[in-house]
């Protein structure tokens, strides 16, 4: 299967396979008018399958996002065709309007114009909890 | 002049290190020995009483602690009468009575409403308590009492009794307690109201700390220095069935005393509805009546130390 190379633009790499989709819509990425590739199950040395995206336009990413769900990506930056940065990407300290709180007795549920803010309360097991009332994020 | 200004606040007993807490509780404790020596203290200060949701005895708390202060008091005591009721948001509420008092202590039925309102306050906040989530100044209270009972917080064997799913106030003495050594718990509740498993998990397991968890309160009397009772709250249940089914699941007799320490201390946030008996009142190991005289002293120090932080004071 090929996928053109792009010239300017963003792959993100090592996605754990199964995962794309879900970063796919948490970035919004459907709503891009450019050239955006979502690749499933590619055979991966270090992961068995992997997914990746690339996009082809120099846009803004949420690497929050990236980190939220997925913190073992590499991100590469592509210039003119050419790969000009890479990084890693590790869980976020604080998710801001990325997911939202379902406890119906949080602030939140009531003052729809608050920032849903959740905070990693524990980074080995991935709890994410409200700033608010302290409710785990279904992850 | 609208400037927002950082104002320490107490949203959550975790706000305040186990050395402040030690600040506060010799602050209440010379209050108690000297309250002439506050009475002026806060002349001309205004703390604001935001009730979105009754509760008498913690509001009059606050309103008292001012006055014997020397401070003044302005606020209200149910959502209908405030401009919530007109959809004004906990942000604005919060924005606004910033220009009116030097202090708000606030309640409110929705968890996180009080750390929103510190988030927009320009002056600091105090949590009343946040719908089922946190109620700092209760544990004050509780930690003033214990204090005073037992000389100190290490090597505690305190029994949490009723409600430890819902109950604010557990969850709160828990995180308190939890960072003394030696802190030994038993757990006493029916199977629907036991405590969350995170807070075991994230709290007492992490921390190491020694927890029995059991539906037996005579079985454990015998162990107890503190036994802590919690009323089940019917507002915190969305079924009122189950609120039926679950709300005589300990009722505290004479009786169930018969093997208990003769230094217990028994405690309780109140209201009561009729978990403890009448009978036990004249007990001199009943101290939830003194618990709500601590917990005054402990709201004046905590005013005190929050308005010399703002520099109000």
């Amino acid at each position: 299967m090929n996928i053109d190379a792009i010239a300017n633009g963003i792959v993100i790499d090592h996605i754990t396979a199964g995962r794309g989709m879900q970063l796919y819509e948490l970035l919004g990425l459907e709503k891009l008018d450019c050239s955006v590739a979502l690749i499933k199950n590619v055979h991966s040395e270090k992961l068995g399958k992997k997914d990746i995206i690339k996009i082809d336009s120099d846009i803004p990413v949420n690497f929050d996002v990236i980190g939220y769900v997925d913190p073992g990506v590499s991100i590469n930056i592509i210039r003119d065709g050419a790969l000009v940065e890479k990084r890693s990407i590790e869980m976020p300290e604080y998710l801001t309007n990325v997911i939202f709180c379902k406890n119906p007795r949080c602030i939140t549920s009531t003052e729809q114009e608050l920032k849903q803010v959740f905070r990693l309360t524990d980074r080995v097991n991935k709890v994410y909890r409200c700033i608010y009332c302290e409710t785990k994020a279904n992850t | 002049m609208f400037e927002k200004k950082h104002c320490r606040s107490l949203i959550d007993i975790l706000d305040f290190s186990p050395e402040e807490i030690q600040d506060l509780l010799v602050t209440a404790n010379d209050i108690i020995a000297h309250p002439e020596a506050y009475s002026e203290c806060c002349h001309g200060k205004k703390l604001a009483t935001l009730f979105f949701e009754p509760s008498t005895r913690t509001r009059l708390s606050f309103e008292a602690a001012m006055y014997e202060l020397g401070g003044h008091v302005l606020g209200f005591s149910e959502a209908q009468s405030s401009s919530a009721s007109k959809g004004e948001s906990v942000a604005d509420t919060a924005r606004v009575v910033s220009c009116y008092a030097d202090i708000i202590a606030m309640r409110h039925p929705k968890e996180g409403a009080a750390l929103v309102a510190s988030m927009n306050a320009s002056v600091p906040v105090i949590n009343a308590g946040d719908g089922g989530h946190l109620h700092p100044t209760q544990t004050l209270a509780d930690l003033l009492t214990i204090y005073r009972e037992k000389g100190g917080f290490e090597n505690l064997n305190v029994g949490l009794c009723g409600d430890l799913k819902f109950g604010r106030t557990v969850h709160s003495l828990i995180n308190a307690l939890s960072r003394y050594p030696g802190l030994k718990l038993w757990l006493i509740s029916p199977e629907e109201l036991k405590l969350p498993s995170y807070v075991k998990k994230e709290l007492l397991q992490e921390k190491n700390i020694h927890y029995v968890q059991t539906t037996d309160l005579e079985g454990c009397m015998p162990e107890l220095e503190i036994l802590y009772m919690t009323r089940v709250q019917k507002e915190r249940f969305f079924n009122e069935e189950d609120y039926l089914r679950l709300k005589d699941s300990y009722i505290l007799t004479p009786e169930k005393l018969h093997n208990a320490r003769a230094d217990l201390c028994i405690m309780h946030p109140l209201p009561r509805v009729n978990e403890i008996s009448v009978a036990i009142d004249d007990d001199p190991r009943a101290c939830y009546f003194k618990q709500v005289l601590y917990g005054k002293y402990m709201r004046m120090a905590l005013i005190l130390k929050l308005l010399k932080e703002a520099g109000t004071l």
